[in-house]
């Protein structure tokens, strides 16, 4: 296991206490809600970046909202650390636990409560997928827009949490962008509600501080969520390139001129084997690049739309250009999209960067990202959201080779500081998590964290709310 | 993801296969969400990445099985919704084989699990047996609301409850002989007679015989069949699926070598998946292995195989038939499109229920030994099929049948009961009217 990345030294209160902790759980929940037997604890020890690892003491999955805040309560009484958890789909290790928490699964809580067209919002219970929610109101003509790879299984609990994105962001925005109300439980066991149906609230915004608080201000319970009518059509055509500048540079060119696809995606030749093996979705595999651009609108708007991007491509020396010729197509132009992360796993392991950059740097920060993989002997795959520089560089390794994985992880520190420096930041989409935690100071000065982590203190003085996140160990203000 | 066998455990063919299995997966979590029993209990342990994380655990540290692991394991379906979700190509479906083989070898069940256990082992397999424990499944119906009262006592009454409430007619289909082509012969194949289809519904393999000799196919039904091992297989007991995999092997080479074999055809779809994969679990076995490959490669479904036939495009009928698709189908034996594309072709209307990558709960045995799990993915099911307002449901598998058919008035019938109405066959007694 990777040892890079600390955790907080579990609370030795805490642990002493660990059966008297147990039993008291066992008071508030129902037996099916609660998971402390210790062989059944080992699921629970990672999330998607899967190299770190640590128990929890106990994890509860409450039914409701009151579950919930029973359990808030009696950890905050404690001194008990708690991490929540949606699917367990994070890439920046949000939620993996530590010796001394119980973690908070929102698994149960998956409902989706009402669906109001006349306003055009949902409200879900914190653990229903974000598909789910499209797939609800599909049928009706509407969707939820923010698309995070992992939709079909992560939650929008987690999705909230940090402030997930997507292919589709670059039109429509990240979830923060599209959420317009929460019911949370904060850390003492109080339920507030933050937001609404309407666009703005009365008082200050914390709605806007609590997406992309990384479970750190409180738990979410339940969204009000803004449903998007579907298109008239929405069309995904693939351009290939002869080298990954072109294809970057392509990108800035087409945003730089006015023009917002609902999606741009990139894929350099190793993710588009890796994609294609999975998905067969007839990527071409004579190209070095590939933009997956949808348009979106009727005929005449994406044919209008198309034609401009064609014409800026061929600027940069385009190869191939291909639409899809079906819905089915179509559908599998983006199965294979979202699925490249998982896909990797057929060839190697590996881990997934994050980083933002300014769109003029794109082919820079690709040519310097070959740089340090080269220098570090690994191989990489690049697989991002071009649209918006939110670039996901999967640097492959061999988990079974510590060496190789300390090496990965190096490099991938390297990867990011390469954003930062080039005016972008450590994370787009993912969140900080442990993952990006000690790089933090890189991106911010002091005064900067300081200013967050007092808005961090001021919900939850004790720090027991996911405590080894998103904030180096060092620095922090005690209570 | 990382994996931790010392190289004495790796010596071990079936764990070194598992640590394979387990290095390909990343961990990604989106086998979550199309998992039945993760949509239905919220639970990890109860989802495919869960299980796959205490099977890694339990192989690593060579641990003999315990009640927490089999708990959840024992809840899986073994739909193998997950393998087809998996992006990372995760060999589920040996791993968790592996997983029960480790369980059955290794632990211990509370008396009354290990005689129902014994008891569904020493009967569904057995047509002769099975009738007869129908008979008196039939006479102890009564007791099944007393036995559905005692958790442990459950799949009793779930058993008493499954039970069909008439007996079927004894079909001579399951007879051994050849059946001669109506016209010119165009291709020879076996067909597996199977075990609980035949007692439950021989109108399935009527209708198969009906129709292929209709289109020339000449058909054995070999001597010395028997059950494919499935169910016992699912259940963990190895050898004894291994001995009916090897005895159908034995039988089937001896109608390849004699007559040749263009198919072996299967109309049950969990069979089908079992057969497919003869070839892997007899691969250890030298006097077996390629003989075992051959009949994996010449198995196919009845739809596969009809779909070869190029049969003749029929009227439309004003007939909506929701199709739903067997887990062993879509997900096992990844046939989606087959059975929808002879049903259109024959002239029927074909709606997609929704949700219908989930399991309805039947799943070999697990209607019997998770009778709470399995009632709520029915239900789950038949609301899904009822909202297409189907006239009938068609599907490739009996223990779906049995299971849907259990929860809905719409009448539910083998997809290849409705080709050989279609194509000139008698009406099947289950459709009403017209």
């Amino acid at each position: 296991m990777a040892d890079t990345i600390s955790f907080l030294k579990p609370r030795e209160a805490v642990l002493s206490r660990r059966a008297a902790i147990i039993a008291d759980l066992t008071e508030l929940l129902p037996p099916e809600c609660l998971v402390h037997e210790a062989r059944e604890l080992v699921p629970f020890e990672t999330d998607a970046f899967v190299s770190y690892r640590r128990l929890p003491m106990a994890v509860a999955l409450p039914k409701t909202t009151a579950q919930v805040a029973a359990v808030m309560k009696y950890c905050n009484r404690y001194g008990i650390p708690v991490v929540p958890r949606g699917a367990g789909t994070s890439l920046s290790g949000g939620a993996i636990p530590q010796e001394d928490a119980v973690v908070l699964g929102l698994s149960k809580m998956s409902r989706i409560l009402e669906v109001d067209y006349a306003n055009r919002t949902a409200t879900v219970q914190a653990g229903v997928t974000n598909l789910n929610i499209s797939e609800a109101v599909g049928i009706d003509g509407f969707f939820y827009a923010p698309d995070p790879s992992s939709q079909l299984a992560c939650t929008i609990g987690g999705n909230i949490g940090m402030n997930s994105g997507g292919a589709h962001c670059l039109k429509y925005g990240v979830t923060t962008n599209n959420l317009l109300g929460v019911k949370m439980v904060l850390v003492d066991g109080t339920v507030i509600e933050l937001g609404g149906k309407h666009l703005d609230a009365a008082g200050y915004d914390l709605l806007g501080l609590v997406c992309g608080s990384e479970g750190q201000l409180g738990i979410v319970t339940e969204a009000v969520v803004r449903l998007i009518a579907k298109p008239e059509g929405a069309r995904p055509v693939l351009f290939g390139f002869d080298t990954s500048e072109h294809a970057g540079a392509c990108v800035a060119d087409i945003i730089g001129s006015g023009i917002i696809p609902v999606a741009i995606e990139f894929m350099d030749k190793p993710a588009i084997e890796i994609c294609e093996a999975f998905a067969h979705a007839g990527y071409p595999l004579d190209v070095e690049a590939l933009l997956i651009v949808e348009v979106e609108g009727s005929e005449a708007e994406m044919d209008a739309m198309l034609k401009a991007i064609v014409e800026i491509a061929g600027r940069h020396g385009v190869k191939t250009v291909r639409e899809s010729q079906s819905a089915t197509e179509a559908a599998l132009i983006w199965k294979g999209r979202k699925s490249a992360f998982g896909a990797t796993g057929r060839i190697a392991d590996y881990i997934c960067m994050d980083g933002t950059v300014p769109l003029g740097k794109l082919s820079y920060v690709l040519n310097k990202t070959s740089e340090i993989i080269d220098r570090f002997g690994l191989r990489v795959a690049n697989v991002f959201h071009a649209g918006d520089g939110n670039m996901h560089p999967l640097i492959l390794f061999n988990a079974n080779d510590p060496e190789d994985a300390a090496r990965a992880e190096e490099a991938g520190n390297e990867i990011l500081k390469l954003c930062v420096d080039a005016g972008g930041c450590l994370t787009g989409e993912h969140g900080v998590g442990i993952e990006k935690r000690d790089l933090m100071r890189h991106q911010y000065s002091e005064a900067d964290l300081n200013q967050q982590m007092a808005v961090r203190y001021a919900f939850d003085e004790d720090w027991i709310l996911n405590p080894s996140k998103v904030f180096p160990l060092d620095g922090r203000p005690t209570a | 993801m990382q994996t931790n066998f010392t190289l004495a455990q790796l010596a071990d063919p079936h764990v070194a296969e598992s640590e394979q299995i387990l290095r390909r997966c990343v961990h990604c979590g989106f086998c979550t969400a199309t998992c039945p029993t993760y949509v239905t209990l919220g639970n990890e342990l109860d989802s495919p990445r869960g299980r796959i994380y205490l099977i890694k655990d339990m192989l690593e540290n060579g641990r003999p099985a315990d009640e927490e692991v089999v708990t959840h394991i024992d809840r899986c379906l073994s739909c193998l919704a997950c393998v087809t979700t998996c992006p990372s190509g995760v060999d589920y479906m040996h791993l968790v084989d592996h997983a029960r083989i480790h369980i059955e070898n290794t632990y211990r069940r509370p008396l009354i699990d290990r005689l129902i256990r014994s008891l569904l082992a020493a009967v569904l397999p057995y047509p002769a047996r099975f009738r007869i424990a129908l008979g008196l499944a039939r006479l102890g119906r009564p007791f099944a609301p007393l036995l559905n009262r005692v958790p442990a006592l459950k799949p009793l009454g779930a058993m008493l409850d499954l039970a069909p409430k008439s007996t079927a007619r004894v079909s001579d289909s399951a007879n051994p002989g050849i059946r001669a082509p109506e016209i010119e012969k165009r291709g020879r194949v076996a067909i597996l007679s199977g075990c609980a289809q035949p007692v439950l519904d021989p109108d399935i393999n009527d209708a198969t015989l009906r129709l292929l000799a209709r289109f020339g196919v000449e058909v054995v039904v070999p001597e010395g069949e028997g059950c494919c091992g499935a169910l016992v297989h699912h259940m963990g007991r190895e050898e004894q699926a291994l001995d009916f995999a090897r005895r159908n092997v034995d039988v089937w080479t001896r109608e390849i070598d004699n007559g040749g074999l263009d198919a072996i055809i299967i109309t049950a779809s969990g069979c089908g998946t079992t057969i497919k994969d003869y070839g892997h679990m007899l691969r250890l076995d030298p006097a077996y292995a390629d003989k075992a490959a051959r009949v994996s490669n010449l198995a196919k479904d009845i739809t596969e195989y009809l779909s070869t036939l190029d049969l003749p495009r029929l009227e439309p009928k004003r007939l909506n038939v929701a199709y739903h698709s067997a887990c062993s189908m879509q997900h096992g034996q990844k046939i989606t499109m087959a059975p929808k594309n002879l049903l259109k072709a024959a002239g029927f209307t074909v709606r997609d229920p929704g949700e219908g990558h989930l399991c309805c709960g039947s799943a070999g045995t697990y209607n019997i030994l998770q009778p709470d799990i399995s009632a709520q993915l029915k239900a789950r099911k038949v609301r899904n099929i009822e909202a297409t307002k189907a006239d009938v449901i068609a599907t490739g598998n009996i223990g779906c049948i049995t299971q849907i058919a259990s929860g809905t008035a719409i009448p539910i019938l083998h997809t290849v009961e409705l080709l050989d109405w279609a194509y000139g066959g008698p009406k099947p007694e289950k459709i009403p009217g017209r």
